[in-house]
């Protein structure tokens, strides 16, 4: 029986221990940042044109608002059809779904160098788009598209099959009933994987650098090169020479990912609630 | 009649745009093999896989990989001994330990260390590790460590969650203790999962790139000690290829190759292992 206990006790406190590392080490982490960061943020960092002077993070927030904005443009289609096809339209046993899985799969578990080095070969050099917006974003959008594509079929797979079988029933079309009725239900699902996908942007360096490129610049055509503000605090860190401007917007990027966080955790609850 | 025509004709479109995920892996493959080919070919598989000395501007140049692939491989395991401990308990905590209310507040906080990106981890290990443990392996795997633990925790909490409440009634129902049943027929129940929580987190560890960079010194050479500083496979890539050109940017192509290779490998067995744990 006293072995029991001393086996429970310390148990318990293995358990409690590892829970108050990892909060420990979050909340010292936020910390940490905020309040290395916090004292850097002035005025002088959002001007519009970056120098050496004010190292301004505004181009780098723009160009990741305007990286983001394409890169989604161009995976929700893609992500969002190949989910209704794999949902809607597949029938059991095809072979086709097996190697699209496979090839998802596949794609989820590739790092973002990989998809660097293949953005900078296919886009950068075989269709000779160079450093660009452009290349950074077709980059960008097949890292997230198996994301995009798995929370889209699970919302779809979400949807009770009476929504479709009343569609049915009322004499509307298959298309009809994937874009009038399954669809609309299945957005908040759709939702909170394109905001997951958000966060991934924005914090994404590696597949960036050698496509995007490192240039502080707002972007005019899709053809510039521009820095996102994780690159450009990879780039202020290589320096060595502005860590703390670094530090500034390592705060932007935190809260970018507090926001998303809980804005996605807003969309589960309301699905959770709504089901 | 223009129903059924524009039926056919979507039916078509959601098909094609099912075939991308193909298409992506096919051309990341074909131009990651087209362009690293060359490397292995001229400096000879033999010699860049296992060569030990990686000096591009030397004359003649030397393309030896295997300090890079022992560091991705030093690293990983480090940052291994130290997440999955933590994260396994931690899993155990959240599924079995946790106190509901806790729970709605705790789950968050690992939801956030899932999104910090890894810059920012990089950001915090030069100025809250470095200090202490200089730019060296152990560095490195103090950061990677809790960089993969909301990867860990999340894959293996649900994982546990899965097991069936009867085998912990049945446990407690034989007289064993709350942890004792936790421990000896949950966790064991849940291995395959836990096991898959585990290669998640080498997929995580050995593809990262910007955080190891920032920490672990980057110098091509055969690790010799915990203290010292390594080069892992991604950091070769990233630092090199600014300035690279022909055979020795071929052999950063390469590089990227050996990458693939390796995180290829590791997903077969992460979806073999999730096969096995819904089986």
């Amino acid at each position: 029986m006293k072995k029991q206990n001393a086996f429970e006790l310390s148990a318990k406190i293995a358990t409690r221990a590892a829970a108050g590392i990892t909060i420990g080490t979050l909340v010292f982490l936020v910390g940490f940042i905020l309040v290395k960061g916090i004292p850097y943020i002035k005025p002088s960092l959002f001007s519009f044109t970056y120098n050496s002077e004010n190292v301004s993070l505004m181009p780098a927030l723009i160009s990741t608002i305007i990286m983001t904005l394409f890169s989604l443009l161009i995976a929700v289609p893609f992500g969002v059809f190949s989910a209704i096809y794999l949902t809607e339209y597949a029938g059991r046993g095809n072979k086709a779904v097996a190697l699209i899985r496979v090839t998802t799969e596949t794609l989820s578990g590739i790092p973002s160098i990989v998809y660097g080095l293949f953005g900078m070969l296919f886009f950068g050099a075989f269709l000779g788009w160079g450093f660009s917006l452009l290349a950074g974003a077709f980059t960008l959008a097949i890292m997230i598209l198996p994301l995009i594509m798995r929370s889209s079929e699970e919302a779809l797979k979400a949807v009770p099959d009476t929504y479709r079988e009343g569609a049915f029933g009322l004499g509307a079309g298959k298309l009809r009933t994937v874009f009038k009725i399954v669809l609309p239900s299945a957005i908040p699902g759709i939702l909170s994987g394109i905001i997951l996908a958000v966060g991934r942007i924005v914090g994404e360096t590696a597949a960036l650098i050698y496509t995007a490129g490192t240039v502080a610049q707002i972007p005019t055509n899709p053809m510039m090169s521009v820095r996102t503000l994780s690159v450009h605090m990879y780039a202020l860190s290589s320096e060595g020479l502005h860590m703390n401007e670094g530090y500034a917007t390592a705060v932007f990027l935190l809260l970018v990912v507090m926001l998303i966080n809980m804005v996605s955790a807003k969309i589960a609850k309301k699905i959770g609630g709504a089901v | 009649m223009s129903n059924r025509v524009k039926e056919k004709l979507m039916s078509a479109v959601f098909f094609t745009a099912a075939l991308t995920s193909i298409l992506a892996v096919g051309l990341i493959c074909t131009f990651l093999f087209v362009n690293g080919f060359p490397a292995f070919a001229k400096i000879g598989p033999l010699n860049f896989l296992l060569g030990t000395e990686w000096s591009p501007s030397d004359t003649p140049p030397l393309f030896g990989l295997l300090p890079m692939i022992v560091g991705s491989l030093y690293i990983t395991a480090g940052a291994i001994i130290i997440g999955v401990p933590i994260g396994v308990l931690m899993a155990v905590y959240l599924s079995h330990a946790c106190p509901k209310k806790f729970y709605k507040k705790i789950k968050p906080g690992v939801e956030l260390l899932a999104g910090i990106p890894s810059v920012v981890y990089g950001f915090f290990g030069m100025a809250a590790i470095v200090p202490f443990t200089g730019n060296s392996i152990l560095s490195a795997c103090i950061l990677l460590g809790i960089m993969i633990l909301p990867t860990v925790i999340g894959i293996a909490e649900s994982a546990l969650i899965a097991v069936p409440e009867q085998y912990y009634e049945g446990a407690l129902a034989l007289g064993a203790g709350h942890y004792r049943s936790v421990f000896s027929v949950v966790l064991p129940a849940a291995k395959s999962g836990i096991l898959a929580a585990v290669v998640l987190g080498v997929g995580r560890a050995i593809g990262e790139t910007m955080a190891v960079i920032m920490v672990a010194g980057n110098q091509a050479r055969m690790p010799v000690s915990l203290f010292r500083g390594v080069r892992t496979l991604t950091s070769n890539i990233v630092i090199e290829m600014g300035y690279a050109a022909e055979l020795h940017r071929e052999a950063l192509i390469a590089t990227g190759v050996v990458l693939f290779v390796f995180i290829l490998i590791i997903n077969l067995s992460f979806s073999a292992l999730k096969r096995r744990a819904n089986r």
